[in-house]
Protein backbone atom coordinates (compact mmCIF):
# COMPACT_ATOMS: atom_id res chain seq x y z
CA UNK A 1 0.00 0.00 0.00
CA UNK A 2 2.40 2.56 0.72
CA UNK A 3 4.41 2.01 -2.70
CA UNK A 4 1.29 3.00 -4.32
CA UNK A 5 1.15 6.14 -2.03
CA UNK A 6 4.59 7.11 -2.75
CA UNK A 7 3.83 6.29 -6.19
CA UNK A 8 1.52 9.04 -6.14
CA UNK A 9 4.38 11.33 -5.50
CA UNK A 10 6.18 11.07 -8.94
CA UNK A 11 4.80 13.73 -11.19
CA UNK A 12 5.43 11.43 -14.61
CA UNK A 13 3.12 8.74 -12.81
CA UNK A 14 0.14 11.28 -11.94
CA UNK A 15 0.60 12.77 -15.18
CA UNK A 16 0.05 9.35 -16.72
CA UNK A 17 -2.82 8.30 -14.91
CA UNK A 18 -4.26 11.49 -14.81
CA UNK A 19 -4.21 11.43 -18.96
CA UNK A 20 -5.19 7.79 -18.90
CA UNK A 21 -8.10 8.38 -16.97
CA UNK A 22 -9.47 11.85 -18.46
CA UNK A 23 -11.41 10.03 -21.28
CA UNK A 24 -13.34 7.10 -19.32
CA UNK A 25 -14.26 9.34 -16.46
CA UNK A 26 -15.77 11.95 -18.97
CA UNK A 27 -17.31 9.31 -21.53
CA UNK A 28 -19.51 7.96 -18.19
CA UNK A 29 -19.95 11.10 -16.92
CA UNK A 30 -21.86 12.67 -20.01
CA UNK A 31 -23.83 9.24 -19.97
CA UNK A 32 -24.63 9.76 -16.30
CA UNK A 33 -25.43 13.58 -16.56
CA UNK A 34 -27.83 12.55 -19.55
CA UNK A 35 -29.53 10.19 -18.03
CA UNK A 36 -30.34 12.20 -14.54
CA UNK A 37 -31.49 15.13 -16.86
CA UNK A 38 -33.53 13.26 -19.13
CA UNK A 39 -35.00 11.40 -16.75
CA UNK A 40 -35.40 14.15 -13.99
CA UNK A 41 -36.87 16.77 -16.42
CA UNK A 42 -38.85 14.71 -18.44
CA UNK A 43 -40.02 11.36 -16.89
CA UNK A 44 -39.59 11.68 -12.74
CA UNK A 45 -43.11 12.58 -11.68
CA UNK A 46 -43.68 16.44 -10.07
CA UNK A 47 -44.00 16.59 -6.12
CA UNK A 48 -47.06 16.75 -4.70
CA UNK A 49 -46.33 19.91 -2.34
CA UNK A 50 -43.41 21.67 -4.63
CA UNK A 51 -44.93 21.22 -8.24
CA UNK A 52 -42.17 21.26 -11.24
CA UNK A 53 -40.11 23.18 -8.71
CA UNK A 54 -38.80 20.22 -6.79
CA UNK A 55 -36.33 19.50 -10.26
CA UNK A 56 -33.73 21.97 -9.28
CA UNK A 57 -32.99 19.32 -7.20
CA UNK A 58 -30.77 17.76 -9.94
CA UNK A 59 -28.80 20.34 -10.48
CA UNK A 60 -28.63 21.92 -6.72
CA UNK A 61 -28.00 18.58 -4.88
CA UNK A 62 -25.55 17.57 -6.79
CA UNK A 63 -23.72 20.86 -6.95
CA UNK A 64 -24.10 21.11 -3.51
CA UNK A 65 -22.66 18.27 -2.50
CA UNK A 66 -19.99 18.30 -4.77
CA UNK A 67 -19.35 21.42 -3.33
CA UNK A 68 -18.47 19.47 -0.19
CA UNK A 69 -16.55 16.74 -1.78
CA UNK A 70 -14.47 18.71 -3.62
CA UNK A 71 -13.11 21.29 -0.47
CA UNK A 72 -12.53 17.97 1.50
CA UNK A 73 -10.69 17.04 -1.85
CA UNK A 74 -8.12 19.86 -1.43
CA UNK A 75 -7.51 19.67 2.89
CA UNK A 76 -7.23 16.12 2.67
CA UNK A 77 -4.82 16.39 -0.35
CA UNK A 78 -3.39 20.09 1.55
CA UNK A 79 -2.53 18.26 4.67
CA UNK A 80 -1.01 15.18 2.80
CA UNK A 81 1.45 17.91 1.04
CA UNK A 82 2.09 19.35 4.70
CA UNK A 83 2.48 16.15 6.93
CA UNK A 84 4.74 13.91 3.53
CA UNK A 85 5.49 16.83 1.74
CA UNK A 86 4.28 15.43 -1.29
CA UNK A 87 4.29 18.09 -4.15
CA UNK A 88 1.77 16.79 -6.09
CA UNK A 89 -0.48 16.35 -3.26
CA UNK A 90 -0.60 20.42 -3.51
CA UNK A 91 -1.02 20.39 -6.65
CA UNK A 92 -3.91 18.45 -6.58
CA UNK A 93 -5.35 20.57 -3.82
CA UNK A 94 -4.48 23.51 -6.46
CA UNK A 95 -6.13 21.69 -9.09
CA UNK A 96 -9.75 21.02 -6.95
CA UNK A 97 -10.14 24.43 -5.83
CA UNK A 98 -11.39 26.11 -8.71
CA UNK A 99 -13.64 23.17 -9.50
CA UNK A 100 -15.18 23.36 -6.10
CA UNK A 101 -15.86 27.00 -6.35
CA UNK A 102 -17.72 27.07 -9.58
CA UNK A 103 -20.01 24.39 -8.13
CA UNK A 104 -20.32 26.24 -4.89
CA UNK A 105 -21.75 29.45 -7.14
CA UNK A 106 -23.78 26.84 -8.70
CA UNK A 107 -25.20 25.49 -5.70
CA UNK A 108 -25.81 28.90 -3.95
CA UNK A 109 -27.43 30.71 -7.26
CA UNK A 110 -29.71 27.30 -8.06
CA UNK A 111 -30.92 27.31 -4.45
CA UNK A 112 -31.47 30.64 -4.37
CA UNK A 113 -33.70 30.39 -7.60
CA UNK A 114 -35.88 27.72 -5.65
CA UNK A 115 -35.87 29.60 -2.63
CA UNK A 116 -37.82 32.75 -4.22
CA UNK A 117 -41.14 30.34 -5.26
CA UNK A 118 -41.08 28.18 -2.29
CA UNK A 119 -39.50 30.23 0.98
CA UNK A 120 -40.67 33.64 -0.88
CA UNK A 121 -37.38 35.53 -1.01
CA UNK A 122 -33.99 34.70 -3.18
CA UNK A 123 -32.24 34.69 0.35
CA UNK A 124 -32.11 34.53 3.97
CA UNK A 125 -29.36 34.18 6.52
CA UNK A 126 -30.76 30.64 7.23
CA UNK A 127 -27.05 28.59 8.78
CA UNK A 128 -27.01 26.29 5.84
CA UNK A 129 -26.99 29.45 3.22
CA UNK A 130 -24.89 31.36 5.40
CA UNK A 131 -22.35 28.49 5.71
CA UNK A 132 -21.97 27.48 2.38
CA UNK A 133 -21.51 31.19 1.07
CA UNK A 134 -18.47 31.46 3.80
CA UNK A 135 -17.74 28.00 1.49
CA UNK A 136 -17.36 30.13 -1.11
CA UNK A 137 -15.32 32.77 0.30
CA UNK A 138 -12.52 29.86 2.03
CA UNK A 139 -12.45 28.60 -1.87
CA UNK A 140 -12.01 32.48 -2.84
CA UNK A 141 -9.22 33.07 -0.11
CA UNK A 142 -7.64 29.53 -0.48
CA UNK A 143 -7.21 30.21 -4.54
CA UNK A 144 -5.94 34.16 -3.43
CA UNK A 145 -3.54 32.98 -0.54
CA UNK A 146 -1.55 30.44 -2.88
CA UNK A 147 -0.98 33.24 -5.75
CA UNK A 148 -0.22 35.98 -3.49
CA UNK A 149 3.33 34.40 -3.14
CA UNK A 150 6.50 34.08 -5.13
CA UNK A 151 7.60 31.27 -3.88
CA UNK A 152 5.24 28.63 -4.92
CA UNK A 153 6.11 26.37 -1.77
CA UNK A 154 5.37 28.78 0.64
CA UNK A 155 1.71 29.62 -1.06
CA UNK A 156 0.81 25.72 -1.29
CA UNK A 157 1.91 25.62 2.52
CA UNK A 158 -0.37 29.28 3.69
CA UNK A 159 -3.36 27.73 1.00
CA UNK A 160 -2.68 23.75 3.01
CA UNK A 161 -2.92 25.49 6.44
CA UNK A 162 -6.05 27.58 5.17
CA UNK A 163 -8.13 24.59 3.72
CA UNK A 164 -7.61 22.73 6.55
CA UNK A 165 -8.60 24.69 9.11
CA UNK A 166 -11.47 25.65 6.87
CA UNK A 167 -12.67 22.33 6.71
CA UNK A 168 -14.72 22.86 10.00
CA UNK A 169 -16.98 24.54 7.64
CA UNK A 170 -17.99 20.69 5.67
CA UNK A 171 -19.41 18.98 8.90
CA UNK A 172 -21.45 22.35 9.60
CA UNK A 173 -23.13 22.77 6.34
CA UNK A 174 -23.66 19.08 6.00
CA UNK A 175 -25.55 19.30 10.06
CA UNK A 176 -26.66 22.37 10.43
CA UNK A 177 -30.22 21.26 9.40
CA UNK A 178 -30.32 18.93 12.08
CA UNK A 179 -28.08 21.49 14.54
CA UNK A 180 -30.40 24.70 14.07
CA UNK A 181 -33.62 25.93 13.22
CA UNK A 182 -33.17 26.12 9.79
CA UNK A 183 -35.46 27.21 6.68
CA UNK A 184 -33.36 24.53 4.63
CA UNK A 185 -34.94 20.92 4.53
CA UNK A 186 -33.51 17.84 5.90
CA UNK A 187 -31.81 15.16 4.58
CA UNK A 188 -33.61 13.22 1.84
CA UNK A 189 -31.15 11.28 -0.35
CA UNK A 190 -28.63 10.54 3.11
CA UNK A 191 -30.86 9.66 5.36
CA UNK A 192 -30.11 5.68 6.16
CA UNK A 193 -32.06 2.80 5.47
CA UNK A 194 -35.08 5.20 4.15
CA UNK A 195 -34.50 7.82 1.82
CA UNK A 196 -37.42 10.33 2.12
CA UNK A 197 -37.97 10.35 -1.76
CA UNK A 198 -39.77 8.03 -4.27
CA UNK A 199 -37.63 5.64 -6.73
CA UNK A 200 -38.89 7.47 -9.91
CA UNK A 201 -37.15 10.90 -8.72
CA UNK A 202 -34.52 9.32 -6.63
CA UNK A 203 -32.66 7.32 -9.91
CA UNK A 204 -32.60 10.55 -12.21
CA UNK A 205 -30.97 12.31 -8.90
CA UNK A 206 -28.39 9.67 -7.69
CA UNK A 207 -27.39 9.38 -11.56
CA UNK A 208 -26.58 13.17 -11.36
CA UNK A 209 -24.79 12.90 -8.12
CA UNK A 210 -22.94 10.32 -10.00
CA UNK A 211 -22.34 12.35 -13.16
CA UNK A 212 -21.28 15.23 -11.16
CA UNK A 213 -18.48 12.97 -9.07
CA UNK A 214 -17.12 11.39 -12.15
CA UNK A 215 -17.13 15.27 -14.20
CA UNK A 216 -15.46 16.41 -10.94
CA UNK A 217 -12.76 13.57 -11.38
CA UNK A 218 -12.27 14.31 -15.06
CA UNK A 219 -11.99 18.07 -15.02
CA UNK A 220 -9.67 17.65 -11.73
CA UNK A 221 -7.52 15.21 -13.91
CA UNK A 222 -6.85 17.88 -16.62
CA UNK A 223 -6.12 21.10 -13.88
CA UNK A 224 -3.43 18.33 -12.46
CA UNK A 225 -2.01 17.72 -15.67
CA UNK A 226 -2.00 21.26 -15.92
CA UNK A 227 -0.46 21.93 -12.83
CA UNK A 228 2.34 19.12 -12.78
CA UNK A 229 3.53 20.61 -16.23
CA UNK A 230 3.81 24.31 -14.67
CA UNK A 231 5.45 22.73 -11.83
CA UNK A 232 7.85 20.19 -13.50
CA UNK A 233 8.46 22.17 -16.33
CA UNK A 234 12.35 22.16 -16.32
CA UNK A 235 12.48 18.08 -15.36
CA UNK A 236 13.75 15.94 -18.20
CA UNK A 237 10.70 13.60 -17.87
CA UNK A 238 8.31 16.63 -19.25
CA UNK A 239 11.16 16.94 -21.73
CA UNK A 240 10.89 13.42 -23.01
CA UNK A 241 7.09 13.63 -22.82
CA UNK A 242 7.11 16.61 -25.03
CA UNK A 243 9.27 15.41 -27.79
CA UNK A 244 7.35 11.92 -28.05
CA UNK B 1 -43.32 22.83 -16.06
CA UNK B 2 -46.22 24.09 -14.08
CA UNK B 3 -45.79 27.95 -13.62
CA UNK B 4 -41.91 27.59 -12.50
CA UNK B 5 -40.45 27.50 -15.62
CA UNK B 6 -38.40 30.44 -15.09
CA UNK B 7 -37.02 29.12 -11.76
CA UNK B 8 -36.56 25.44 -13.18
CA UNK B 9 -35.08 26.59 -17.04
CA UNK B 10 -32.39 29.11 -15.46
CA UNK B 11 -31.01 26.56 -12.85
CA UNK B 12 -30.68 24.16 -15.46
CA UNK B 13 -28.90 26.15 -18.10
CA UNK B 14 -26.50 27.63 -15.46
CA UNK B 15 -25.84 23.91 -14.82
CA UNK B 16 -24.98 23.45 -18.45
CA UNK B 17 -22.44 26.67 -18.92
CA UNK B 18 -20.76 25.42 -14.93
CA UNK B 19 -19.95 22.12 -16.90
CA UNK B 20 -18.92 23.46 -19.80
CA UNK B 21 -16.73 26.39 -18.37
CA UNK B 22 -15.56 24.00 -16.02
CA UNK B 23 -14.27 21.20 -19.02
CA UNK B 24 -13.73 24.77 -21.15
CA UNK B 25 -11.47 26.48 -18.47
CA UNK B 26 -9.45 22.97 -17.44
CA UNK B 27 -8.44 22.46 -21.13
CA UNK B 28 -7.31 25.84 -21.78
CA UNK B 29 -5.34 25.71 -18.37
CA UNK B 30 -3.77 22.24 -19.35
CA UNK B 31 -3.21 23.80 -22.94
CA UNK B 32 -1.59 27.12 -21.52
CA UNK B 33 0.83 25.15 -19.13
CA UNK B 34 1.96 22.50 -22.10
CA UNK B 35 3.23 25.96 -24.22
CA UNK B 36 4.57 26.83 -21.35
CA UNK B 37 6.78 23.90 -20.78
CA UNK B 38 7.44 23.58 -24.68
CA UNK B 39 8.97 27.40 -24.64
CA UNK B 40 11.38 26.62 -21.56
CA UNK B 41 12.85 23.64 -23.30
CA UNK B 42 13.02 25.88 -26.36
CA UNK B 43 15.12 28.13 -24.56
CA UNK B 44 16.99 25.99 -22.69
CA UNK B 45 18.28 24.09 -25.92
CA UNK B 46 18.45 27.63 -27.21
CA UNK B 47 21.37 28.58 -24.67
CA UNK B 48 24.65 28.61 -25.69
CA UNK B 49 26.74 25.55 -23.51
Amino acid sequence: MWTWFYRLASPPYVYRVASAFTPWLLLTAAVAIAYGLIDGLAFAPRDYQQGDAFRIVYVHAPAAWLSLFAYTTMAVAGAIGLIWRIKMAHALSAAAAPIGASFTILALVTGSLWGKPMWGTYWAWDPRLTAELILLFLYFGVMSLRAAFEDPARGDRAAALLAIVGVVNVPIIHFSVQWWNSLHQGATVAKFGKPAMDASMLWPLLAMLLGFMLFFGAVLCIRLRGEVLNRERQASWVRQAIKA
Amino acid sequence: MGGYARYVWPCISLAIVVLIWNLWSARRYHALALKRAERSILMAGSKPS
